[in-house]
């Protein structure tokens, strides 16, 4: 069946440099440094990494980090947390804009 | 509780059929390049060793576990266990040769007879002794319990498999009530000294990962687990060993049996790397079936590869004669050269 998405297609991210080499390096050499281990554990920023996946719903993010999450030692518990933490600022996001939406109404109301 | 390979009559159970499924040209492999091609690319082949530094001895395929990644095909209805006389020939190949490390293994190593006979005539030739204790056969038996205090008098480096430090994925992958006999055991092996600093006694443990992936960095994991061990269940412990699951025997049997297969043989082949290609165990050790028989390692053990010397009995055993020999290779090698590696010991590179 064909997708728009296909799994296979991730194990050619790195072909982006064929366009447009120099960006494409610059932004794996900055993807690599990112995820070294620092301040944040490899572990820790896997577990941010699959959030966000979560957050900007990329199906080939959340397949990679899901794989790289469990390889980092983070149990199951942990990712749901971290899918939670995803959902939690995204329903706040759309919530808060309630704000915006109260104080519009209050100006235009009687 | 589930039955091995052997018991239940699948067809995997017969080397000569897991190596047809492991041959690169098969339909779920077709992409996959030849592992002594890759070698070859590396400047790696033939595979040459250097002098043996360890022995590993299988003492039998018996087990009180049945875990479901077990390379072994290990269980209670295994009977395959070493005799006294092969032992006492491991005993005489030791003797004339300055190897200094004996690792012995299982199946649970301690359930054979002889098995402390075997440990005391090691520590009797001077030579140091590893044991792959799966843990819950200290607490399986009365008869067990006191085998802490023996590793312990004979000082005994323990190495022990954990999957993980939770009980979830430690019981999905080795058996209901897994972990918390584990710990029991762990607990023990802390009382008499055991991975307590200063007292010499090594305890290590295995983390293998529970499913069709690679395992992290063995520092990052080895913090997690000295962390979660410690503030859970005050349970102390020297090093952690992460290891790749090979696929072999009842791994590969879950791996298909998943779907997994072919995209786990596409994750070690990506993760090839040559330094850890280099630094493979089987360069420096030679394994002992339960009769006897030489093999290049546990795994090639368990798909019936003899090595490729005219000495493959312990009772001919010839350490200058073996190091002549090229290491045999197969698809299943490409666990051993993933990433940072893979050993008995743990990463490699």
């Amino acid at each position: 069946m064909e997708t728009y998405y296909n799994p296979a297609d991730l194990a050619k991210f790195g072909n982006i440099t064929e366009w447009q080499a120099e960006a494409g390096r610059k932004f794996f050499d900055y993807y690599g440094e990112v995820f070294k281990d620092g301040a944040l554990t490899e572990r820790e920023k896997s577990l941010i990494a699959l959030a966000v996946a979560h957050a900007v719903q990329c199906p080939y993010c959340i397949d990679a980090y899901t794989t790289d999450s469990l390889q980092k030692g983070a149990d199951e518990a942990q990712m749901m947390e971290a899918v939670h933490v995803a959902a939690a600022i995204k329903g706040g996001a759309v919530l808060v804009h309630g704000v915006q939406m109260m104080n519009k109404a209050k100006e235009l109301s009687m | 509780m589930i039955k091995s390979l052997k018991a239940t009559g699948s067809q995997l159970a017969d080397s000569a059929f897991q190596l047809t499924v492991l041959r690169p040209d098969q339909a779920d492999g077709a992409h996959l390049p030849s592992f002594s091609a890759k070698m070859r690319e590396a400047g790696l082949f033939p595979l040459r060793p250097v002098a043996p530094a360890i022995l590993q001895i299988n003492v039998g395929k018996m087990c009180n576990q049945v875990c479901k990644h077990c390379h072994v095909d290990a269980g209670p209805d295994r009977k395959e266990i070493m005799t006294r006389e092969t032992m006492q020939l491991c005993l005489d190949a030791l003797a004339r040769t300055d190897i200094q490390t004996v690792d012995l293994t299982g199946g649970a190593p301690e359930m054979n007879p002889d098995f402390r006979w075997l440990v005391e005539g090691i520590s009797k030739l001077g030579r140091k002794t590893i044991v792959r204790c799966n843990l819950t056969i200290i607490v399986a038996n009365k008869k067990y319990h006191d085998l802490p205090e023996f590793f312990a008098r004979h000082g005994v480096e323990v190495v022990s498999s954990l999957p993980f430090y939770n009980a979830g994925k430690t019981d999905r992958q080795r058996g209901e009530g897994v972990f918390d006999d584990s710990i029991r055991a762990l607990k023990m092996l802390n009382a008499v000294g055991y991975g307590q600093e200063g007292s010499g006694l090594v305890l290590n443990l295995v983390y293998n990962p529970a499913g069709a992936f690679l395992p992290g960095s063995q520092a990052g994991l080895q913090q997690q687990f000295k962390r979660a061990l410690l503030k859970d269940f005050g349970i102390v412990f020297n090093d952690l060993f992460a290891i790749t699951n090979i696929p072999v025997s009842r791994y590969l049997d879950y791996l298909l049996e998943s779907g997994n297969y072919a995209g786990y043989m596409e994750k070690l082949v990506a993760a090839f790397n040559p330094v850890a290609a280099a630094g493979v165990m089987c360069r420096d050790t030679i394994s002992v079936g339960w009769d006897g028989q030489l093999y290049d390692c546990d795994f090639n053990q368990m798909l019936d590869l003899l090595v490729a010397s005219p000495v493959q009995h312990i009772r001919d055993f010839d350490a200058a004669a073996l190091t002549e020999r090229a290491v045999v290779v197969n698809q299943h090698c490409y666990g051993c050269t993933a990433g940072a590696g893979s050993s008995c010991g743990g990463a490699t590179a």
